[in-house]
């Protein structure tokens, strides 16, 4: 999941009897499964977690473009090259579809960068992991786009009209960047023991991050209570993890590649993989910004960020001063 | 001095969720009773859940003739399909 551990502010959900008529005429309309859009009235807490959910999806996309745009001089050759420099692009695309609709709530981009600068808005625990060779570009693509889209496909029914659109577009465009992934597997998996070694590599890298991607166990979370009542989340984190392994285990045989699990089996009753669960403390280490790449993404943001503002400000000041002589 | 009311642009939601799509112009002094008389001209037959109207001299288009040029760059770069990536059908659906 691209927005891991969003609060709510929440107490408790509220039932039917307890709200406010407001209150109570804006939840029977996301239970009626009608969309909310930015002009109308909504509970305060609904738009700051949007806010933070939203914002912190945006941050991902955005951030994310690092781990693999490490890799776009470093291509083995020119057409997977171009495939990478297409799939980064879209990411940069699908982050700006997604600060625009954090944007219909009231927050500038301005703010929302501010806060990712200044650590007090996160982006997700993954891409603070290194890209250390080219099978894990391949890794990212299948794993990380795959885990993303498990999260995604669902959230195209959220209950924020701008949010829901956001995400129909955006899941057009991934099934490309999982299949690009698969295919550098592919590629790898079948080659020299060479390339074998270093697409398993990947794999044992990337794994148990990207089950991490979903987020704790959120079965007794107030917060996860909260925002699926809100629809603004619409399945558990168990759920969507469940869903993950079943679907990947297969493509991990079909490239004849281990999954670095030795509890990893199908268990018939719950039609289903049992599996074994990520180290959470580490988890918990990379959320508070201890992972081995953190320090690293954030001084790029922030560099790119402080480098541009001439740049900024120079094509504003050009648009001012061709708008004056417009006028004139 | 010319009185005539300025023209403006006509987006309707048509269903909860939808974004809103352009439905066509009509003239009106402002923005309100743009929206007004596109509630009568453009929503006889309950066409929608919500109206945008935007001053037709506000909005910059790119030209028909330029399509050509505006859009070659995206021509070459097949990879953006899905279908370009063989996947085998027993790993599933991708």
């Amino acid at each position: 999941m691209y927005a891991q551990m969003v609060k709510t502010d929440a107490k408790g959900v509220k039932t039917l009897e307890e709200m406010s008529p407001e209150e109570r005429a804006f939840q029977e309309r996301v239970d009626r499964g009608e969309k909310i859009e930015p002009k109308e009235w909504m509970p305060e807490g609904y738009r700051k977690t949007l806010v933070r959910q939203i914002g912190q999806h945006a941050h991902s996309e955005i951030v994310g473009q690092l781990p693999e745009g490490n890799w776009i001089t470093r291509a083995p050759t020119l057409e997977r090259k171009a495939i990478l420099l297409a799939k980064v692009q879209d990411e940069a695309g699908h982050g700006l579809y997604l600060y625009c609709a954090a944007e219909t709530l009231g927050v500038s981009r301005d703010e929302l960068m501010e806060k990712l600068h200044n650590g007090s808005m996160k982006y997700s625990s993954i891409f603070n992991y290194p890209t250390l060779n080219w099978a894990d570009i391949g890794a990212v693509g299948w794993l990380v786009d795959g885990a993303a889209i498990m999260n995604q496909v669902p959230l195209q029914r959220t209950s924020f009209g701008p949010y829901s659109r956001a995400m129909i577009r955006i899941c057009k465009e991934e099934s490309f960047h999982q299949r690009q992934g698969y295919d550098i597997m592919m590629k790898m998996a079948k080659g020299t023991p060479e390339q074998r070694a270093m697409a398993q590599d990947a794999l044992n890298r990337f794994w148990y991050p990207s089950l991490m991607m979903f987020g704790p166990s959120d079965k007794d979370s107030v917060h996860s209570a909260q925002s699926i009542a809100w629809k603004i989340k619409i399945n558990t984190n168990d759920e969507l993890r469940q869903k993950f392994v079943d679907q990947t285990v297969p493509q991990a045989e079909y490239l004849g590649l281990t999954i670095p699990d030795d509890n990893l089996r199908w268990n018939e009753e719950k039609g289903g993989y049992d599996f074994s669960e990520p180290d959470w403390s580490e988890f918990f280490e990379v959320i508070a910004g201890n992972g081995p790449c953190n320090k690293e993404r954030l001084g790029a943001r922030v560099k790119a960020w402080e480098d541009g503002a001439w740049f900024r400000e120079g094509l504003m000041a050009h648009a001012e001063k061709h708008g004056k002589r417009q006028a004139a | 001095m010319s009185s005539q009311w300025p023209l403006w642009e006509i987006f309707i939601r048509g269903q909860h969720g939808l974004n809103h799509r352009h439905v066509g112009s009509l003239h009106a002094p402002d923005a309100e009773m743009a929206i007004r008389n596109a509630r009568d001209v453009y929503t006889r037959r309950n066409e929608g859940v919500s109206i945008w109207v935007v001053k037709s001299a506000d909005i910059t288009a790119s030209s028909p003739s330029d399509k050509g040029p505006l859009f070659e760059p995206s021509n070459s770069k097949v990879y953006r399909h899905p279908t370009f990536f063989d996947i085998p059908e027993e790993v599933g659906h991708m």
